[in-house]
């Protein structure tokens, strides 16, 4: 694998993550718990889809080949999208969707972090904006585990059951592959083990907190999206995402 | 407008030897254009009129999001949803700015959203009808956003300070909803498809009665505008924003290229207004009355959110009792 090849499948990482995360928090506008979420899940979403253009813009000059960020995003089918298997699992109750974010945000935030001092300027300069947003959020989903574990016996027994079905997914937040080590190399991404410990220094401590247990690092975990093979989950959503354009293949604006 | 025939509770104005003390005071500070505020003595029916008035449009808020997340993950580019999300959540902002200054009069939002959920307070009309198509995301800013702007603007200077600084916050944020919804528009109507254009007609056709519905009834069959307008919390009649509403619009549509479904609009040189065709009231107030296409879907998305959401509200009210506790051992 080229570096090159290996920098634009590090960016569809990035911006597929942020926008399939994105398009799980709009399935829940005018249903969340209180109207204070209403804003804080729009908003998050918002930040999600501001990162994923950058993100796609960057690619889209580095694959070159006339598709443009739209494009990337409307008109890629499951197999070509790159994004954690986690943020594709559906919301089910608040529980989940905020474990969801959580177990995101911890990643999210230790690669921008790593990202703001990318040898490469243009990463830098958009990491540099975005761990500011992935800094509320990881604080926001914090916050919500904590008081949803260390709340009332409902909310232990939901965020708790929350973090039981979702621990298969982690595993491919920090479980290196050939991009990722080619990222490392090239003084882009994280260093794969240091971010493997962070991440779970983090959830554990965050988890403790909440008075909540964490599943085993070995544990089976369920992997495939950063390379294209991905839950039954994803071709739904990019059914409902990419409608439009793929309805009206003749419209270029709209 | 988000509020629709507001009871006032009054069966008709009171004379001035009528008025109590405090309440020919009262309205002498409403008539100086003193706003009054939350802790100044106010007449228990203004106080009810501006409660049910505020919580409409609170409600009409955050209802109206529901409309737009029937779409927000169907929209068709990056841009287009990062603006209808910004949009949405500018939404949820002013529900909650609204339920805050209604709050202000003593009462509580949680009582005023179950009121709602009962079907006992109302939102505006216009919410319960379906978005069809993406063009219903560029109508609903441009027609919906804009029936708003026009009665809101007003409502800048209505007599309750806490209400009438909501209304110029809200404002700002309104009118560039409105442009952005007019952009969608225009950009299908003029790069667009046949495809496209005919999406724009589409929405168009199926919201422009509604919209013009959002103002009310007419005058002489709202009953409670006379108080209103004496109070200050209402500065213009049903009609009177109705037809600047339909004064400023026509241009713009013109300006698109479409048409709006009444075959008796014109221009009217005598009167210097445009003339338009009979609204079906009969429609209006079956919509009010519950009888509207997405009435039921819309209370009750509404309700089961706040139901399936009481576990997480009790958390963090449990969870803030056990921080407050453990602070203080």
């Amino acid at each position: 694998m080229t570096e090159q090849k290996a920098l634009q499948d590090y960016l569809l990482r990035l911006a597929d993550s942020d926008m399939i995360l994105s398009q799980r928090l709009c399935e829940l506008c005018g249903k969340a718990p209180a109207i204070e979420e209403e804003m804080a899940i729009m908003n998050v979403g918002l930040d999600l889809v501001g990162q994923a253009r950058n993100w796609y813009e960057y690619a889209a000059e580095l694959i070159d080949d006339g598709r443009d960020a739209d494009k990337l995003c409307f008109l890629r089918d499951a197999l070509d999208y790159r994004n954690l298997l986690l943020v594709e699992q559906p919301n089910e109750d608040y529980a989940v969707t905020m474990a969801r974010q959580f177990f995101f945000d911890v990643w999210h935030y230790f690669i921008l972090k790593n990202l703001v001092n990318a040898s490469d300027e243009r990463i830098a300069n958009i990491a540099a904006k975005a761990v500011k947003e992935a800094t509320y959020h990881l604080r926001r989903s914090s916050e919500w585990v904590k008081r949803m574990g260390d709340g009332t016996e409902e909310s232990h027994r939901r965020i708790q059951e929350a973090f039981d079905l979702l621990w298969r997914f982690t595993g491919e937040l920090v479980t290196p592959d050939e991009t990722d080590h080619a990222m490392f190399k090239a003084g882009i991404g994280p260093d794969p083990e240091k971010l493997k410990q962070d991440w779970f220094g983090m959830v554990r401590e965050v988890a403790a907190q909440a008075t909540l247990k964490t599943g085993a690092e070995d544990a089976w975990m369920y992997m495939g999206g950063k390379s294209g093979v991905h839950t039954e989950h994803l071709g739904f959503i990019l059914a409902e995402m990419q409608f439009l354009p793929r309805a009206y293949p003749d419209a270029t604006t709209w | 407008m988000y509020a629709q025939l507001v009871d006032t509770g009054t069966k008709r104005l009171k004379t001035r030897e009528e008025m109590s003390p405090e309440e020919r005071d009262f309205q002498d500070k409403i008539d100086a254009e003193t706003k009054i505020e939350a802790k100044n003595w106010m007449p228990d029916g203004y106080r009810k009129t501006l409660i049910r008035q505020i919580s409409q449009h609170a409600h009409s808020e955050i209802v109206g999001m529901l409309p737009e997340g029937n779409w927000v993950t169907r929209a068709p580019t990056l841009k287009r949803k990062l603006q209808l999300m910004a949009k949405i959540q500018d939404e949820a902002g002013h529900g909650l700015y609204l339920y805050s200054a209604m709050e202000t009069l003593g009462a509580d939002r949680d009582e005023e959203i179950q009121k709602l959920h009962d079907g006992k307070a109302k939102y505006s009309s216009i919410f319960n009808y379906p978005t069809l198509n993406w063009a219903d995301m560029g109508a609903v800013g441009w027609l919906v956003d804009g029936a708003a702007i026009v009665n809101q603007v007003v409502l800048q200077r209505t007599s309750y300070g806490p209400y009438s600084r909501a209304m110029v916050r809200i404002c700002k944020e309104e009118s560039f909803h409105q442009r952005q919804g007019f952009q969608i528009l225009l950009d299908m109507m003029r790069q667009g498809t046949q495809a496209q254009k005919d999406m724009v007609q589409d929405a168009i056709n199926r919201l422009w009665w509604p919209a013009l519905m959002m103002f009310g009834p007419h005058d002489d069959e709202s009953p409670n505008s006379q108080q209103s307008m004496v109070w200050k919390i209402k500065r213009k009649s049903n009609d009177e924003l109705r037809q600047m509403f339909i004064d400023q619009t026509i241009p713009q549509l013109e300006f698109l290229g479409c048409t709006a479904p009444d075959p008796d609009l014109k221009w009217n040189e005598e009167t210097g207004h445009y003339d338009f065709g009979a609204i079906d009231w009969k429609e209006f107030y079956d919509v009010l009355k519950g009888d509207g296409p997405c009435n039921r879907e819309r209370i009750s998305t509404r309700r089961k959110a706040i139901d399936e959401g009481t576990w997480v509200r009790e958390a963090a009210v449990a969870y803030a009792a056990k921080q407050k506790q453990r602070a203080a051992a």
